[in-house]
């Protein structure tokens, strides 16, 4: 590892979104329209809301760091310059941290405008303390970013990059919790629930929003989530190669 | 140790079910340019690809400055352009070649004497994406000429280029080989052999000849790289 190329590629990762001010825009301002929706669709039953809505905070950066990286990395794949970066003195893991800081560094951003947003302009009731959401869909964006990564290495076009959206999140999102509550869903949904990380995202950012002390269950959920993204991003790291056959 | 920058001896790659290369052995001395001449398909990526240690061989053995191909120490010591130029189409040209320079430790002064070499001081803040495909191509090269690495393999590098460029680069290339680097430049164009001093000519995953141009001429009594091509293409043919 160097931290000195890390740097110089999370560097070049954010000149090149730069360049990009769309895709910037759209991360940051999609999530905050959808928080802003909600509270409407729920303005007859503002406890909803406050049910959903932090739970939701944590599902965005998820879906959002997901594709974008996936689409990147596929990108630096299919253009030439990862295998030309291998090639070179450049450890794979200096390629991902680099990916991750940057990503990692957009989602602080994108989970403190959402949920500064949803408390003070939409009105969700938190009962915890705020900066702990912004921690949790820290995580999450992580999380995000490292299963891109790694999805990315199964895609050969952009197409399919973009398909592995709907086949890796959508599962989670329907099993997380948000919909039904873990506990009440079928035996076996229920033990796959609890193999899926988006689970423990939507865990913690219940208890935050309903309980005024922080319990260790809610480290525990981000430490979990921390994990998953940790053995996606070793998975993705297996998934550059120098050599192909 | 010998002195031989690239050794290959009875190199076999074979790809899917195909023999891409079927058996190759040539060596390449410092201070020379090659030229890796042969159509296309004929293998020349393949080979490229190997001696930088990005393609698996099945069989044989390869060396590059008396090591293992792919040997960890050898990143930092080939250069290495591809056919497609690899560069950020989203970066300007002088932020590709200042990240490229981060990595390989090289000075901002690097990149700016780069940036004059490759004749693109003009389009350095424009962004990649938006330069012409020669210009591109340049930019790429310019990567590979950022550390001053001792081998340079140089996949198709003048394809596409206006004379008078192609011109400057093989005088650049010249210069690079009077500092005594090795630089093995591929090309399908018969005619690029004259700026070179030895011609590997490469046809169907095997060498057909590997030696001067002179040699090559006087070897098969023809009088252009492109008959020589011909006569030993047919003479495999037969065989």
């Amino acid at each position: 590892m160097s931290l000195k190329i890390t740097f110089a590629t999370s560097a070049r990762v954010l000149q090149q979104l730069r360049h990009d001010p769309r895709t910037l825009g759209l991360m940051f301002i999609v999530p905050l329209a959808l928080l802003g929706l909600l509270a409407w669709v729920y303005s007859a039953t503002p406890r909803l809301f406050d049910y959903a809505g932090p739970p939701l905070l944590g599902i965005f950066p998820f879906i959002v760091m997901f594709l974008v990286t996936s689409v990147a990395t596929l990108r630096e794949r299919s253009g030439g310059t990862l295998e030309r970066l291998l090639a070179m003195p450049v450890g794979k893991l200096d390629i991902l941290a680099g990916y991750a800081l940057t990503f990692g560094s957009l989602a602080i951003i994108q989970a403190t405008l959402a949920s500064f947003a949803a408390v003070h302009l939409y009105g969700m009731d938190v009962a915890g303390p705020q900066w702990l959401l912004v921690v949790v869909a820290l995580a999450v964006a992580l999380l995000g970013t490292s299963l891109g990564l790694f999805a990315s290495a199964f895609a050969r076009s952009e197409f399919q990059a973009v398909q592995f959206m709907p086949a890796i999140v959508l599962p989670q999102f329907l099993l997380c919790g948000l919909l039904v509550p873990v506990a009440l869903l079928p035996t076996v949904l229920q033990w796959i629930a609890h193999c899926l990380p988006l689970t423990y995202a939507v865990d913690a950012m219940k208890h935050i929003a309903t309980e005024t002390t922080v319990s260790g269950r809610v480290y525990v959920d981000i430490a979990v989530v921390l994990a998953f993204a940790l053995v996606a991003i070793l998975l993705g790291a297996l998934t550059l190669r120098r050599q192909t056959k | 140790m010998h002195d031989a920058a690239i050794v290959v001896d009875n190199l076999r790659v074979v790809r899917g079910k195909t023999a891409a290369l079927g058996g190759v052995t040539f060596t390449i001395v410092p201070g020379k340019i090659t030229g890796l001449l042969g159509p296309s398909g004929s293998g020349k990526t393949t080979l490229m690809r190997a001696i930088i240690g990005a393609q698996q061989i099945t069989s044989g053995t390869l060396e590059v400055l008396g090591l293992p191909a792919g040997h960890e120490t050898l990143r930092s010591k080939i250069g290495y352009v591809t056919q497609m130029p690899a560069v950020y189409n989203d970066l300007t040209t002088k932020q590709n070649l200042e990240y490229f320079a981060a990595i390989l430790g090289v000075s901002a002064q690097g990149v700016s004497e780069v940036l004059r070499t490759v004749d693109l001081e003009p389009q350095a803040e424009q962004l990649a994406g938006s330069l012409s495909g020669g210009q591109i191509a340049r930019v790429s090269l310019a990567v590979a000429l950022l550390a001053e690495m001792p081998v340079l393999i140089l996949d198709e590098p003048t394809v596409g280029l206006d004379p008078v460029l192609r011109q400057k680069l093989w005088d650049l290339f010249r210069s690079l080989a009077k500092q005594g680097r090795t630089l093995l430049v591929s090309s399908h164009v018969m005619d690029e052999a004259e700026h070179c001093d030895d011609i590997l000519l490469l046809r169907d995953g095997k060498v057909l000849s590997h030696g001067t141009k002179k040699a090559l001429l006087h070897d098969t009594k023809t009088t252009s790289v492109e008959q020589a091509f011909l006569k030993l293409a047919g003479g495999n043919h037969e065989s």
